[in-house]
């Protein structure tokens, strides 16, 4: 387990003098309460994705308005209380759990979208807003919004933007980092800054690329400017099965090698694909050992072309099998099971852990190899899902959740998968984030020097450290909690 | 000379760091100093240069991925690149012609100043995009790595964000990881003579609005390349066989703005070869060169302001959204350009200019005041005794 800091006593203590504030802060409105502080609606709120972690806040504010933000974060500042924000809650790294002395601030009514703007090719929404919510106010108009996570029905733009989330379509379309324009940016201090707005590129330093993906460690966004793109004429699917790992590695370097960058490019493992097949019957063919779907985009006459190819490429691998999608609902057939992928896993077993390091793709069959290994000694079964065109793996290792053991072990598993991640050239987290999941291992992919350097940019948005403490560093250098934690 | 460093490793790099943090010297940090005329003049004394630090160190094709030294060319990594048909994605410009010299850029220095091509405005996005990675000796004289090899990669904070446009500031970059894109089969461009900007704008965005993969959208000034009036230009880019489908679609799509034309094959690419390197604006050394990032619907307007202000040369790329502008070298003249851009909403560069105008003027936008304190802190953080490039930023 990774520990959670000792809540600050005089904070606990004054707990009604705070909901009281609060409350005043940020009032009830028509669709709700503005702050919760009963034990029982609390619990709505203790944990996240990564839900084998449970911590109930102090309270839960849901402001309105980006002033109603920028008041609560002023008096926290104040007061010297923590703070975790809150989009959806579906991290997966522990980023939105709460900690037991922390004011969390919930952005799910501030769900509104502002503008829209097809010539300009944007839109302006309030963070609370889903990351499909984007794409279902311009589909209308044959445009969408690009990073599509898997979690996209629940997961609101704030939250992609503070994760700078990826999805199956990133190989073309890139990560929420290089489809956003500008947030609205609110301080510790309570102070309200526009980054960015509706122009590309940024005069001065990037504080737009150094707030996304920063986990909520140095202010809060009320508001996100997103680039909008017009939808590809067509799209459709493919799969291509084999015999081996290692033999569907050398597909997707043949693939990449050959000029051809499809929208995705898939890999599922054996058990994986078993999963996915017993859950959604999409036909996944049961006797191979690793499966690729791949997309391309274009117009009919253009798939079919590109679809070809990449049939020729894989025939030169002896695939047992190939199937090329003749229609959308074909197509749809061919990412049923993918995109079942973790409730599927969910049925073999409830519970899962969901890694998500990065190797330079060429590591795959070695890092497939390795992590076999791993779940044999550990006696953990794991399935593994990886965003094959650009190095993201996704490791589904099952345990129970009512043997602490077996918990212990899935933690110590993952944490192993991880460092071979690092070892192999790659890194610890490629779309999920740090959060506390990972926060213990970041010393293993980088030295004291960097994490002192990259706390002391934190310390420049924070100084107090009040903004999502106890996450993505390490509790010993963590100038806030080191103090209390050494006695 | 004694007054220049020139580094050949990162040992070296981190010693004269050191030195000048010990004596209190500041540096000014290039790469070969093919970017010394944008932005401000440093004030410092000595010129540490990255330029000694040369040489891929990682190529690998089938990633899409690749490290070079700061110091190694920008041409260098491209000719290496097209021998495996792969490009950078963000078509960084050749701004040799326009800063008047023959320095080529250097990698490092092409990163530090985060500068992209007609391209931009495609899913790869801009060269901080692309940005995988880097090294860099911060002002405590320490090495510090940020990002990785790999392309997807949120572990800890962006540091190689903050530091993609920073000239220099912040850190000195020793080497960079980039990802790659194949390079396109064939590229061709729908040519549309234009009344004016704001049909320009608003054709560029139409064909923007497509599904056809448009990969440049600019306004070429009357008069470039013998054409009467305006000429907004698209370009598709993919493999060969796809293209003219699509660009008889995307001509079909503009129709309702007039008749469009083809411009194919080596002409197409040295038309945006040129937009790349703003070459129609190198002409006329002694005036001043502003960059202007802007919502591409503000465009217009903001032409009009400064046509107003002064003879204004313009280039539209990005749709719209960068506008070049080319003008006397005068503080007036920046005034306007001040005052268009903060009215439009975008922000500008005084990219190049006479050492009194870039002495005297705002070369950036000015900060919010909350975020004035913030880039001061963060200054701080990474280069606490500031003796990487001051002044240059403002
Ligand atoms: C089934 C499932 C599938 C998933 N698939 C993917 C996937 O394909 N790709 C992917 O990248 N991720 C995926 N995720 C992870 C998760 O959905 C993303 O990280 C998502 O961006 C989180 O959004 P959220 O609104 O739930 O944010 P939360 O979980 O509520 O918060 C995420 C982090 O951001 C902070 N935060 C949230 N909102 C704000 C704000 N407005 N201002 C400041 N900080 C804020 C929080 O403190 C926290 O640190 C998946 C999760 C699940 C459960």
């Amino acid at each position: 387990m990774i520990a959670l800091p000792e809540p600050d006593a005089a904070v606990l203590a004054r707990r009604d003098t705070i909901l009281r504030d609060l409350c005043r802060l940020v009032p009830d409105g028509p669709f709700g309460p503005g702050v919760i502080g009963d034990a029982v609606r609390l619990r709505v709120y203790e944990t996240d994705g990564l839900s084998a972690y449970r911590q109930p806040p102090l309270a839960v504010v849901l402001p309105t308005s980006t002033e109603e933000v920028a008041a609560v974060l002023r008096y926290c500042h104040k007061e010297k209380i923590r703070v975790v924000p809150r989009g959806a809650g579906t991290s997966l790294s522990g980023g939105a759990l709460p900690l037991a002395d922390a004011v969390v601030i919930g952005l799910m009514r501030m769900n509104r979208i502002l503008e829209v703007d097809f010539d300009d090719r944007l839109a302006v929404v309030e963070a609370g807003v889903t990351n499909l919510g984007i794409t279902q106010a311009v589909a209308g108009d044959g445009f969408f919004y690009a990073p599509d996570p898997s979690s996209q029905l629940a997961c609101m733009i704030g939250g992609n933007v503070m994760m700078n989330s990826g999805g199956a379509h990133c190989l073309k379309y890139g990560v929420t980092a290089g489809n956003l324009l500008g947030v609205t940016f609110v301080t510790i201090e309570g102070e309200v800054v526009r980054v960015g707005g509706g122009h590309l590129d940024a005069a001065g330093y990037d504080w737009l690329g150094l707030i996304t993906g920063s986990e909520g460690q140095l202010g809060l966004v009320t508001e996100v400017t997103v680039r909008i793109l017009r939808a590809a004429e067509g799209a459709r699917a493919m799969l291509a099965a084999f015999r081996s790992n290692e033999v569907a590695g050398q597909v997707v370097d043949a693939i990449i090698g050959s000029g051809i960058i499809p929208v995705a490019l898939e890999f599922m493992d054996r058990p994986a694909i078993h999963a996915c097949e017993a859950f959604a019957n999409a036909g996944y063919p049961l006797d191979a050992e690793a499966m690729l779907i791949i997309e391309v985009e274009g117009d009919t006459a253009e798939q079919d072309d590109l679809l070809g190819s990449l049939a020729a490429i894989c025939n030169r691998f002896d695939p047992i099998s190939l199937r090329v999608a003749e229609t959308a609902e074909q197509s749809l057939a061919i990412w049923k099971g993918r995109k079942g992928a973790f409730g599927a896993v969910g049925r073999i077993s409830p519970d899962y852990l969901c890694m998500d390091g990065t190797i330079p793709t060429g590591e795959l069959p070695h890092v497939l190899r390795r992590i076999g290994e791993m779940s044999d000694s550990y006696g953990l079964k794991v399935a593994n899902i990886f965003h094959a065109g650009d190095g993201n793996l996704h490791p589904l290792i099952m345990f129970d959740a009512n043997d602490p053991d077996s918990f212990r072990k899935a933690e110590a598993f993952g944490a192993d998968i991880l460092k071979l991640c690092v070892e192999v050239g790659g890194c610890l987290t490629g779309e999920h984030g740090v959060g506390v999941e990972k926060r213990d291992l970041m010393s293993v992919q980088f030295t004291e020097t960097e994490l002192r350097q990259q706390r002391a940019v934190k310390s420049a948005f924070d100084p107090d450290w009040l903004l999502n403490s106890a996450k993505v560093f390490p509790l010993e250098g963590n100038p806030a909690l080191a103090p209390r934690a050494h006695g | 000379m004694a007054d220049r460093i020139d580094p050949a490793d990162e040992a070296g790099v981190i010693e004269a760091v050191r030195q000048a943090v010990a004596k209190r010297t500041p540096l000014a940090v290039e790469g070969r100093g093919s970017k010394r005329a944008m932005l401000r003049p440093v004030q410092a004394g000595r010129t540490l240069s990255t330029g000694g630090l040369t040489g891929i160190t990682l190529y690998r094709p089938e990633e899409m991925v690749l490290s070079a030294r700061a110091g190694t060319p920008v041409a260098e990594i491209e000719a290496e690149l097209a021998r495996h048909n792969q490009v950078i994605p963000a078509e960084p410009p050749d701004l040799a012609a326009l800063f008047g010299h023959a320095i080529p850029s250097t990698i490092g220095g092409m990163v530090a100043t985060n500068l992209s091509g007609p391209r931009r405005i495609g899913p790869g996005g801009a060269l901080r995009d692309q940005l995988l990675g880097i090294r860099m000796v911060t002002g405590h004289a320490e090495l510090v790595r940020s990002g990785g090899r790999v392309h997807k990669n949120v572990t800890g904070l962006d540091l190689c964000k903050l530091l993609a446009g920073s000239h220099g500031t912040l850190g000195v970059l020793t080497e960079v990881t980039l990802k790659l894109a194949p390079r396109p089969e064939a590229g061709l461009t729908v040519a549309l003579p234009v009344p004016g900007l704001a049909q320009g704008v608003a054709a560029l965005s139409a064909g923007l609005g497509s599904p056809y993969g448009v990969s440049g959208a600019a306004l070429l000034p009357a008069g470039w390349r013998g054409s009467g009036g305006p000429l907004a230009v698209l370009r598709l880019e993919d493999f060969a066989r796809f293209l003219p489908r699509r660009a008889e679609a995307l001509r079909g799509l503009l129709s309702s703005f007039g008749a469009a034309g083809l411009i194919e094959g080596d002409e197409s690419a040295a038309l945006w070869r040129d937009l790349r390197d703003a070459a129609p604006l190198a002409a006329a050394p002694d005036q001043a060169i502003w960059r202007i990032s802007v919502r591409p619907s503000a465009a217009p307007d903001l032409c009009g302001r400064l046509d107003q202000a002064f003879e204004a040369r313009l280039l539209l790329d990005w749709g719209g959204g960068l506008v070049w502008a080319a003008g006397p070298a005068t503080a007036a003249a920046h005034q306007a350009v001040m005052a268009a851009t903060a009215a439009a909403g975008g922000v500008f560069t005084l990219f190049r200019a006479p050492d009194p105008l870039r002495v005297a003027v705002p070369v950036l936008p000015q900060e919010a005041p909350a975020l004035r304190g913030i880039a001061d802190r963060v200054k701080a953080a990474l280069d606490p005794a500031a003796v990487l490039n001051p002044g240059r930023m403002r």
